[in-house]
């Protein structure tokens, strides 16, 4: 383990180095950029590639195509590009097609102001594909957690063989902090599991004894079939209702079963609470800092940052909050998060807390609407 | 013993038959593609795990579903960027894009405007056959101007694209307009396309009777596909000027261009060497 002083943006291009990248496709987007630049100039080092494409549906395309000839595979974008990069997403859903997309946000809709922040696409990272299905959104909110995080990213995306992404902003970006840095040996990298069967028996959408069916790739003699039909478990297309309900709760199944081993977040003062600030991304620093503004004003305040936002981990919420007799929902937006929270956490008054700023909300802003809703 | 087909070994044969149409030309397409690719296998050049096909959305796309090699049936448009990434993980391989006009030169227009820039080391097979056929019946960037579609009932008023002037000149090593009413041209096309490195682009002239021809009056397969014979013009070398693309003057098919320059991987490998170092992590 070496430290470094990173900005977030440079934490996930060195993570995602340490995590077994192999192949980068992108398109310049602010603020996201530097991912980009910084791996095309150390990426290669390492075997790995980085191609700059036509557009951002191009980019994400390329990625999935990377993932079947057996590369670890990642782009970067942030609103417009992610919206680009949609339909591609579905595609990677149905195929089941390890991916990491690094979404870094930034002020919306539309242009916005590029080079500002905001959380406004935090339902869209996962709503925002047709085909009604929920991929893993992890928030890191400092450099640190961007690194960790992008790790974790991959080795869920290896693992459930599903596209994750990564969900930064453009505080995150460009903000420098102490990265711990892990080299190779020191931490888990998951490796997607590959057909213990030869070719003739193979059938590339069996999960075999589980909910995620080995990968074979191209090239390695296969056959592989990389279906956007509705298929069976040959990948032949199967427009049936049996075959559609049967790889829809799979694909559903293998996401929401994992929500728990997914689900990651971290406290303070949660053990004398009675009144929750939940945050994630960059608004988290300024919850946390109002939690301890409240407590000097002797209010039972606690904050709790959520460094993984979907799967929803409904019954780990509920019981993470047990005691808990209010929680406030502070993000930088219209309170997006605060919808999937309030259903979770029915049997108590849930808050919302949206303040919209182009940089982090300030504490004092959280502390006031807070102190109103008491 | 069942006779089989000689190309039944390259099929997924559970998947006979295709979801073509009776007097469809893709089959024609589809079986002058296997047999070049079988004479590069019997050869030598290509070795059949190596073999993938990658197809967006619509009837040419689906050809992807029937041969035995790795097959990729991705998104609409999008096939070029999928399969280019294949090529450049694993050089080994021989990718092949198959598409319709629409899927290839509309939706799917910059990226094969910028795989002809990158001079790509793809074979991309464009079968044209002037409407939207599995969706049926709108317009095609390559429909002839004046003819009926469902989307413009009033005739086209728009100037057909002659996607052989596109790829010429924006610098495909290989560029060949083929058609199904000539078979053995067409394997002859692909089977040369096939050891090109850098992009090879073919375009291949198809009959769609179900919708196209009933459109024009040619329901029957087999006037349809008489009526597209009449306008193939077959030429040794034509030039560029000469790829007339014109359903009452006439469809030039034969090679356009034929030349070896560095493709996008000879150029990429060059760059990839002035990265240093080369540390594992």
């Amino acid at each position: 383990m070496r430290y470094e002083y990173l900005t977030g943006n440079i934490a996930i291009a060195e993570a995602s180095i340490t995590s077994g990248l192999r192949f980068y496709a992108g398109y310049p987007i602010t603020p996201t950029s530097d991912i980009f630049e910084y791996l095309a100039r150390e990426l290669p080092k390492y075997g790995g590639h980085v191609i700059q494409f036509e557009d951002e549906i191009a980019s994400i395309n390329a990625v999935i195509g990377a993932s079947w000839a057996c590369s670890k595979a990642m782009t970067a974008t942030s609103g417009p590009g992610f919206s680009l990069m949609l339909e591609a997403l579905s595609l990677a859903v149905i195929t089941e097609t390890p991916l990491v997309v690094a979404y870094v946000m930034r002020t919306g809709p539309s242009t916005g102001v590029p080079t500002r922040s905001g959380q406004y696409d935090v339902l869209q990272s996962t709503y925002g594909f047709h085909g009604g299905l929920v991929i893993p959104v992890l928030a890191p909110s400092t450099p640190q957690e961007a690194y960790d995080l992008t790790i974790k990213a991959f080795n869920v995306s290896e693992k459930l063989r599903t596209p994750v992404v990564l969900l930064s902003d453009a505080v995150i970006a460009h903000t420098y902090g102490k990265v711990a840095m892990r080299e190779k040996g020191e931490v888990e990298v998951v490796e997607r599991s590959k057909p213990s069967v030869p070719p003739s028996e193979y059938r590339p959408y069996d999960p075999v004894d589980g909910l995620v069916p080995p990968m074979a790739c191209f090239g390695d003699g296969y056959g592989v079939l990389v279906e956007s039909l509705t298929h069976d478990e040959r990948g032949y297309y199967s427009p049936r209702t049996d075959s559609q309900r049967k790889l829809m709760w799979r694909l559903y199944r293998k996401i929401a079963e994992s929500a728990g081993q997914i689900f990651e977040y971290s406290s303070l003062y949660l053990d004398s609470c009675d009144v929750a600030l939940v945050s994630y991304g960059s608004t988290a620093l300024s919850a946390q800092v109002a939690t301890k503004v409240l407590r000097e004003r002797g209010v039972r305040a606690c904050s709790v940052k959520f460094k993984t936002l979907f799967p929803v981990y409904e019954e780990g919420l509920a019981k993470l909050l047990e005691g808990v007799e209010k929680v406030f929902v502070v993000e930088n937006n219209t309170g997006l998060y605060y919808r999937e929270l309030r259903g979770v956490l029915k049997d108590r008054e849930v808050v919302s807390v949206p303040l919209i700023d182009l940089d982090v909300p300030p504490p004092q802003e959280v502390v006031e609407v807070v102190s109103k809703w008491l | 013993m069942a006779v089989t087909h000689p190309l039944d070994r390259y099929l997924r044969v559970d998947r006979i038959p295709t979801m073509w149409c009776p007097g469809c030309g893709l089959g024609i397409a589809l079986g002058a593609m296997l047999r070049a690719i079988d004479r590069r296998i019997e050869e030598g050049v290509l070795k059949r795990e190596n073999v993938g096909f990658v197809g967006g959305i619509g009837c040419t796309a689906r050809m992807t579903l029937y041969p035995q090699f790795d097959s990729a049936h991705v998104i609409h448009g999008r096939a070029i960027p999928f399969a280019l990434a294949v090529k450049i993980v694993k050089p080994e391989m021989k990718m092949i894009v198959v598409g319709g006009d629409g899927d290839i030169a509309a939706i799917g227009g910059n990226h094969l405007l910028h795989a002809l820039k990158r001079n790509a080391d793809l074979l991309v097979i464009m079968v044209n056959n002037m409407i939207y056929g599995m969706t049926g019946g709108q317009l095609a960037p390559t429909t002839p101007r004046g003819l009926y579609t469902t989307t413009t009932p009033y005739g086209n008023p728009e100037k057909e694209l002659n996607v052989i002037k596109l790829a010429a000149a924006l610098g495909a090593n290989y560029v060949a307009r083929s058609s199904i009413t000539h078979p053995q041209l067409l394997e002859r096309t692909i089977y040369k396309a096939l050891a090109k490195r850098g992009l090879a682009f073919v375009e291949v002239l198809s009959t769609c009777p179900e919708i196209f021809g009933r459109h024009i009056g040619f329901r029957n397969p087999v006037d349809l596909y008489m009526e597209l014979r009449k306008r193939i013009v077959v030429k040794t070398n034509p030039s560029i000027e000469e790829s007339d693309y014109d359903w009452s003057r006439g469809f030039v098919i034969g090679e356009f261009v034929d030349k070896d320059e560095p493709g996008f991987l000879d150029t990429y490998r060059e760059y990839v060497l002035k990265a240093v170092g080369g540390a594992e992590r």
